[in-house]
């Protein structure tokens, strides 16, 4: 132990005439003596820890000269605790560490099922099968990165794995990245997906029957209930609601309109994917009306006024329906109608022009009449295609059929028009002094391989890209349409009148005594007027 | 900047500008010379400005500034740990912050709004005994109205979390457990979200 370092507790102790006992103590024995007593005092260990001061300097000042921060008087204690943490640190158990299984390593578990190759020998007989096309996601990420749109190259080779576990789980016919939906817990990845023909009519066929046999069993009761009512027709009824709901609007058939394709979902690449109930009219025009956050649980109610009918998986098909008719564009003429003929209600087929020839890059940004939609805009009515609602009740019974000539004449339904299917998107409105749709190129720096790139204001998050022959688009966002005014959410309708108000329930003043006595008074003299006159005609007879 | 090759200084905004651009509405049109006109907005505020000789406009990047100002007080937020504030009352980066773990990453009360704490007085003494002045000395985002305002989710299988605002759609604030990276950025129109009570 010989002569203290500077940086050591102690140094200059053993000095003639530096000892903070040098005053009291001039005796070198007694300063040797009283060294001894403050090494030992700092060598004393802690009752609780187990440490001892003298050590745990030595270890600080270590750390301190070995990494030599700034301004260390400033985070010395915050040395001094992470010297100490440092300590606990190395526990020796007898048992076996138990490695804690990280959230990290589970996820990863369920990513790497996607890496998993299917057999060999399987994957050479498909290929002699129509394969349904896989989209390559990659390029189009590519594409779109050129704009500073997509997700992380990570994340979107998961999303391509991930899609083709789904063509070969489902037979599909065609399938499509349609982009992402943030939400509150958990975020939504959809793909977009044409079945073979004949896969989806099944389902949809059981659900009419279940809903035909429901019906025809509340026809049932209603007839019961009406012979009861007759029986019971002189007795005082309580008035009958007028109320009838407006007859329910059909949805469209697989493949037309609003439910042109299927969807599927899922929360993260990896999980398994999902397919959302086709949408019904009445959802499209309740999902205009309400602005609600996306959870990320399909199974979560809407809570929203006017009441929407179904729960978050219903709504989120709803809302991609509306993206998907305000935002799908082409190139102008990549599409052509498959029959000039036919009216254009009932062209809903559109092929691939074989002569398209693509307009350069800079045409595409400059004027917006380059880009068409090709999905068809859905009418006020919910639908794609509209139908006259009052047509459907030929089934119902006879008492209806007088109401419903009373409905013709009242409130006649006009027909809607929507616009027709390959309208140019320079036609859209613009909200306020916004236009629809905004389009940049890529780049100016490189105009030979700069990429078109459009983007919409009405719904945000949509973006298309077009270069030469390939074009896309896709959607990243929170799923809600942009409006410049704030949301107001629909008043509740007026209370209804419950009785039709007539003679026998409105108020009236209750006559004053007077009134009273003057006619009873003349009710006497009526009475005695027609006594006068029967013995009047007694005496006649007589 | 609009082509992240020019940079221009933006003047740091006043508070009656601030007050201004709070009620423009509607996007930003992208030109930093762009004006609006202030008398269909507030007829009082042009009135003074024309008696001043002044024209009765606000011109964009007054506009730009107020809404990056908005949005740095409303929702820049850091983690708990991440700075700290001295006997002196300075605040300093704190260069032990070694990350949050990855608990404490999951709780909202583990973030902090960077900027004047308001709700600090209003905790209760119990609570307070448990704040540790040196770290605790910001609002935190668990008391933000409306609750439910802050979409907290972890990526890439848990090693990076993610807070998305609900009030100024487009603000990210992402930190990586255990190590010392976190950030926000802001990717969007620039516009509140006023929506929000009706959408949650």
């Amino acid at each position: 132990h010989g002569p203290y370092q500077p940086h050591e507790p102690g140094y200059g102790l053993d000095q003639p005439g530096y000892s903070p006992y040098e005053d009291e103590v001039p005796d070198p024995q007694a300063r040797v003596l009283a060294i001894k007593n403050a090494k030992a005092y700092l060598l004393k260990t802690s009752t609780r820890s187990g440490l001892n001061l003298y050590d745990h300097f030595a270890n600080i000042l270590t750390k301190i000269l070995d990494e030599k921060p700034e301004n260390t008087v400033d985070i010395i204690e915050d040395i001094s605790k992470d010297v100490k943490w440092a300590q606990f640190r190395k526990k020796m158990d007898t048992l076996r560490d138990e490695h804690p299984i990280l959230p990290i390593f589970e996820a990863a578990e369920k990513c790497k099922a996607l890496f998993v190759k299917e057999g060999g020998e399987e994957e050479h007989e498909e290929l002699d099968e129509e394969m349904p096309s896989l989209p390559n996601v990659i390029e189009t990420a590519f594409y779109f990165e050129q704009a500073g749109i997509g997700l992380s190259k990570d994340e979107l080779y998961y999303i391509f794995l991930s899609l083709k576990n789904l063509i070969n789980v489902q037979p599909i016919q065609t399938c499509r990245f349609w982009g992402k939906i943030l939400g509150l817990e958990m975020n939504y990845i959809i793909a977009e997906v044409q079945l073979h023909e004949g896969e989806g009519e099944e389902e949809e066929e059981t659900a009419e029957e279940e809903v035909e046999t429901v019906a025809e069993e509340e026809k049932e009761m209603g007839e019961a209930e009406e012979e009861e009512g007759e029986e019971k027709e002189k007795e005082a009824e309580p008035p009958k609601s007028t109320y009838k709901p407006p007859p329910e609007i059909p949805r469209e058939e697989y493949g037309t309109g609003t439910n042109k394709y299927i969807y599927f979902v899922c929360n993260e690449p990896g999980k398994p994917w999902v397919k959302l109930p086709p949408v019904t009219p009445a959802q499209i025009v309740c999902a205009r009306k309400i602005k609600k956050f996306f959870t990320g649980r399909l199974d979560a109610p809407v809570v929203s006024f006017p009441p929407f009918p179904g729960n978050e998986a219903n709504y989120l098909r709803a809302q991609i329906a509306r993206i998907s008719a305000g935002t799908h564009v082409s190139p102008t003429g990549f599409y052509q109608f498959a029959n000039e003929d036919e009216e254009e209600e009932e062209g809903d087929a559109y092929e691939e022009n074989p002569e398209f020839e693509p307009a350069p890059v800079a045409e595409m940004v400059e004027s917006l009449t380059t880009w068409a939609h090709h999905v068809k805009g859905i009418l006020k009515q919910g639908r794609c295609v509209w139908i006259n609602p009052s047509q459907k009740s030929e089934e119902n019974e006879e008492e209806d059929e007088e109401e419903e000539d009373k409905e013709d004449e009242g409130e006649e339904q006009e027909e809607e028009r929507g616009l027709p299917l390959l309208t140019l998107i320079s036609e859209d409105e613009g909200m306020k002094n916004i236009p629809a749709w905004t389009a940049r190129a890529s780049t100016n720096l490189i105009p030979q391989y700069s990429v078109a790139i459009l983007q919409s204001n009405r719904w945000p998050g949509a973006y298309a890209f077009a270069s030469g022959r390939k074009f896309d688009y896709v959607y990243f966002g929170w799923g809600h349409k942009y409006s410049p005014e704030s949301h107001t959410p629909a008043l509740p309708p007026p209370a209804q009148t419950e009785y039709p108000s007539g003679p026998g329930i409105t108020e009236t003043v209750d006559p004053t005594v007077e009134e009273e006595i003057a006619f009873k008074m003349a009710q006497e003299e009526a009475l005695a007027g027609e006594e006068e006159e029967g013995e009047e005609e007694e005496a006649e007879d007589d | 900047s609009l082509n992240c090759l020019d940079w221009s200084l933006l003047t740091p905004a006043t508070k009656e500008i601030l007050a201004l651009a709070e009620q423009l509405n509607g996007r930003f049109q992208g030109d930093p010379s762009f004006e609006y006109n202030l008398a269909e907005i507030n007829a009082d505020v042009a009135a003074r400005l024309i008696e001043g000789g002044k024209e009765p406009v606000i011109k964009e990047e007054a506009r730009l500034i107020a809404t990056i100002e908005q949005i740095d007080r409303a929702v820049g937020i850091v983690p708990r740990g991440a700075f700290v504030k001295t006997p002196l009352g300075s605040v300093h980066e704190n260069r032990h912050f070694e990350g949050l773990s990855l608990l404490e990453a999951k709780k909202l009360s583990s973030y902090f709004h960077f900027t004047e704490p308001v709700n600090l007085k209003n905790k209760t003494l119990l609570e307070k005994a448990d704040l540790d002045p040196s770290t605790d000395f910001l609002d935190s985002l668990e008391h933000d109205i409306p609750r439910g305002s802050w979409s907290i989710q972890l990526e890439k299988g848990g090693t990076v979390v993610v807070l998305r605002s609900l009030l100024w759609l487009g603000l990210t604030f992402y930190h990586v457990p255990m190590t010392k990276q976190f950030g926000y950025v802001y990717f969007g129109t620039g516009e509140k979200n006023l929506d929000l009570p009706f959408m949650l």
